[in-house]
């Protein structure tokens, strides 16, 4: 048998180990949380689905959190006392209630959180209100488009194959009358308090909307149409992320969102140049 | 095979069958360890490169730039080669390190000798299985050297970045070599993974029913099981992307795409298939990585702890559910990815569901340890880490499974930090569990426990002190795979978290220099050990250490009881053999150790 560690040394190691694991794990990991929780955490939310969001998360964060700390309590219980044990260990490893009560309650804990996910994932993918300002969103290398549909309400067509300028960087049809109001710009512009159905659509590969404030993140892919629903709460300018690899800009495409009041928004929509004035 | 192989007439070996083109399996599963040790420094190394940029993006790094001349710019790293940095690092450690160290490395080593073979069923369809991974190995690295550089679209390779050539600088000839350098490993999985299942079901030694096999053996035959069925489809999808690239075809590239300028050609393409086909491998995958950990460390932990490894019957069911589970939850890899909302549902479904034996496994663990005689020897040390890490990654993963809370946490750090410990370091653990503990039985020499243990708290806090932080950079808002956090609003209070993290890795990084060290100084100067140092049941400590070739002189051994009989009551030592006969050594109360139904296949 090999000599070291020597049995002698088992409490020792025992002690300083299971020290690491109770301070340092479980000590250590939940007060970093509670340090983070002050100057990295969650961007303030801005949207309706923000809280849900946010209130799911912190749910979360709880149950696992306990359990985080009492699992590695015990486990730096066990090797404490593991390491000063002197009699022969314990010849047990049958218990059919205990294994039976450590499947049931995770499964219960998790069936719970499962229908509370469901719940915000549902509502979060509920079709967009009637009432909803729709505006086409485009994802490029490497930078945003956005297109309101004008007066008419009807954004027209698109072939970025065979439109595609300088002037025309969505390549809408210049044919189609129902795109000659349609409105393009280089920032999103957005009402507080009115919700919005963004139609996501990607130019050349896959990109992905997320504005962190607003807790929305879809991917863009190209050949599909995302639909992305949301309410912005409170007016302020946010950034809009790329959160999929792109290619090699993919860390500056940064775009810009402006939400503000009905008026605000209005003003600024009438100083906008129309496709085809 | 079987009994008579040593005495095969002109079985003679020169070095090169002996140590190079061998086909004992032994010295396959060294040659799969040793490699994958050489991938790992290379992997780790760019993992220093990632953290070098993201903890200080202004500094100067002459040597690098010096080092590589490509990549470097004004002695800053160029973004191109940031990203192409991060694929190959992913690339490496998930298929060319763990995967490799633990399917091909253990997996070979130990097969059959827990079992009690004589080698494997098709030794040299094992020995073309390694010899397919330098290749790979070359084809893989020679992409760096390649006009445009190594590939960057990222491990998970999507199209259409990875499909159309000017997509990105790497999106050439890079992102070519890396898929013929997969479909080239993947072979080599498949080769081993035929070879895994069919030496346990058919090679087993007398007595060594199923419900005997040791945990390890089950944790490996459920690995080969998910490679030999997930494989093919990656090796499909990386045949159908190069024939999207070279060959005109638009299995993923959809019509009506314009990169910079030029309208691309392709029509009818679907960018979601890739993700589809991907994630049906990705994530098998990941329990490809993480059963044989779960194995390795359920034994270290018995054998060390002088217990039974508690609640065997369920270990193995668990094992069972969550190979079963990890086919139908890679959805989840694809919440935000464009698939119908309901879809998504079922996924988080399937996805929480896969936590129930997750957790019934770790509890049996802690149940292993209660009321044992911990001897704190350094694999047990890393066994125990083990469940630490799983609990911490497993913990985190229940956010992510939450389609709703995945909105947000998507493609940020916190999915870098939920992965990296609950399969890379987890993983690791393992791979370090299993080398402390199985090196007496490889070289018959021990490892220097006192190195070892330095090895193991500079790891395990070095590990906690990188990957927890990253949680917090990822609940700020932070992207995964960015290069520069300079220009986002949200990201300006991470400059110190992100410094934080990278001198931590640091420190983890050097630490595994004490390991390398440690492992080729105890080759050739270790202490020697016996056949039996821990005084383990399990088969392969009743022959000698090393074992000779045929693994067991004379006879098969035969079993006669399950592998965890530590501390029986009434036994003159607290380990009884599996080749112990019941009736000399009664066995007082579990079935698996004296009835159970005969079994094994013999020879």
């Amino acid at each position: 048998m090999i000599d070291s560690p020597r049995d002698a040394d088992a409490p020792r190691t025992g002690r300083r180990y299971g020290l690491v694991v109770l301070l340092f794990v479980a000590l250590g990991g939940a007060l970093s949380f509670a340090l983070a929780r002050t100057r990295w955490w969650l961007p303030p939310g801005a949207s309706t689905q923000a809280a849900e969001i946010d209130r799911l998360f912190t749910t979360t964060l709880i149950v696992t959190g306990i359990v985080f700390v009492l699992v590695h309590i015990f486990l730096a219980v066990l090797i404490w006392q593991g390491g000063r044990r002197t009699a022969p260990a314990a010849y047990w490893h049958d218990n059919r209630t205990l294994e039976l009560t450590y499947t049931l309650a995770p499964a219960a804990i998790l069936v719970t959180l499962i229908a509370m996910g469901a719940v915000v994932w549902a509502r979060v993918h509920a079709a967009p209100p009637p009432d909803a300002l729709v505006v086409e969103v485009r994802a490029e290398q490497f930078g945003w488009v956005f297109r309101y549909p004008g007066a008419d309400g009807q954004f027209g067509r698109t072939d970025a194959t065979r439109f595609l300028t300088r002037d025309n960087p969505l390549g809408i049809d210049p044919t189609d009358p129902a795109g000659r109001d349609d409105i393009v710009a280089r920032e999103l512009h957005l009402i507080a308090g009115r919700p919005v159905h963004i139609r996501l659509s990607a130019k050349d590969v896959l990109h992905s909307f997320f504005v962190p404030q607003f807790r929305v993140k879809q991917d863009a892919v190209p050949g599909m149409v995302q639909s992305v629903v949301f309410e912005p709460t409170r007016a302020g300018t946010y950034e809009i992320a790329c959160a999929e690899l792109c290619g090699v800009g993919h860390y500056i495409m940064r775009g810009k969102v402006v939400v503000e009041t009905r008026g605000a928004f209005e003003t600024w929509l009438a100083a906008q140049q129309p496709f085809a004035p | 095979m079987t009994v008579t192989h040593e005495a095969h007439p002109g079985h003679r070996q020169s070095f090169l069958t002996r140590y190079i083109f061998s086909q004992d399996h032994k010295i396959i599963g060294l040659q799969y360890l040793f490699t994958s040790l050489f991938m790992a420094v290379v992997g780790g190394f760019l993992a220093m490169l990632i953290r070098m940029q993201l903890g200080f993006p202004t500094a100067k790094f002459y040597w690098a730039q010096w080092l590589f001349p490509g990549g470097f710019a004004n002695n800053q790293i160029k973004p191109d080669f940031y990203l192409a940095v991060v694929t190959m690092h992913g690339t490496i450690m998930i298929f060319f390190v763990l995967t490799t160290a633990l399917s091909g490395g253990f997996g070979n080593f130990l097969i059959p000798l827990q079992i009690g073979a004589r080698d494997m069923a098709f030794p040299f369809m094992n020995m073309l299985s390694y010899w397919l991974y330098p290749p790979a190995i070359v084809v893989l690295l020679l992409s760096f050297f390649v006009s445009g550089g190594a590939p960057n679209a990222g491990w998970t390779s999507y199209p259409p970045l990875s499909a159309l050539p000017n997509a990105a600088p790497g999106s050439g000839l890079g992102q070519t070599l890396w898929l013929i350098s997969l479909a080239i490993l993947i072979v080599a999985f498949l080769f081993g993974s035929l070879n895994y299942i069919t030496t346990i079901l058919q090679l087993r030694a007398r007595g060594m029913s199923l419900l005997r096999m040791p945990l390890t053996i089950w944790g490996l035959l459920f690995t080969a099981i998910l490679m030999l069925l997930s494989f093919p489809v990656l090796f499909a999808a990386a045949i159908m992307l190069l024939f999207d690239r070279l060959g005109g075809t638009s299995f993923f590239v959809p019509a009506g795409l314009v990169v910079g300028n030029t309208v691309i050609q392709h029509a009818g393409g679907s960018p979601l298939l890739w993700q589809h086909l991907f994630w049906f491998l990705g994530h098998p995958e990941v329990y490809v990585l993480i059963l044989p950990p779960m194995g390795i460390v359920s034994e270290v932990l018995a054998t060390h702890a002088r217990k039974p490894i508690f609640g065997y019957p369920f270990m193995v069911g668990s094992m069972a559910a969550i190979s079963f589970l990890s086919f139908v939850v890679w959805g989840h890899h694809m919440f935000v990815s464009g698939m119908h909302p309901l879809v998504g549902m079922a996924f988080m479904t399937t996805t929480l569901a896969i936590a129930i034996p997750s957790a019934v496994k770790t509890f049996n663990w802690l149940a292993t340890l209660w009321r044992a005689r911990i001897r704190f020897t350094t694999a047990m040390m890393f066994a125990i880490g083990f469940i630490s890490l799983f609990v911490t990654g497993g913990l985190t993963g229940i956010f992510l499974g939450s389609p709703a809370i995945d909105i947000y946490v998507h493609d940020t750090y916190f999915v870098v930090a939920h992965f990296h410990f609950v399969m890379a370091s987890a993983a690791l653990f393992g791979i370090f569990a299993g080398t402390y503990h199985w090196f007496p039985k490889m070289f018959g020499r021990f490892m220097n426990e006192r190195l070892g243990k330095w090895h193991f708290w500079l790891t395990f806090i070095g590990i906690y002190l990188t990957f927890f932080p990253m949680h917090f950079a990822g609940i700020a808002g932070m992207m995964r795979r960015i290069f520069s956090t300079g220009l986002y609003a949200h990201l300006q209070g991470l400059a110190w978290v992100n410094i934080f993290i990278s001198l931590a890795a640091f420190m983890l990084g050097a630490a595994q220099l004490l390991f390398i060290w440690n492992l080729f100084a105890s080759l050739v100067r270790g202490q020697r050990a016996p056949a039996n140092p821990w005084g383990a049941t399990t088969l392969e400590w009743q022959t000698s250490s090393p074992p000779p070739h045929g693994n067991f002189p004379g006879a098969l051994p035969e079993v006669h009881r399950w592998p965890y009989d530590y501390s029986v009551p009434g036994a003159p030592e607290d380990f009884i053999p599996q080749t112990v006969p019941v009736t000399a050594v009664p066995a007082p109360v579990h079935g698996g150790s004296g009835e159970g139904p005969p079994g094994g296949k013999g020879q």
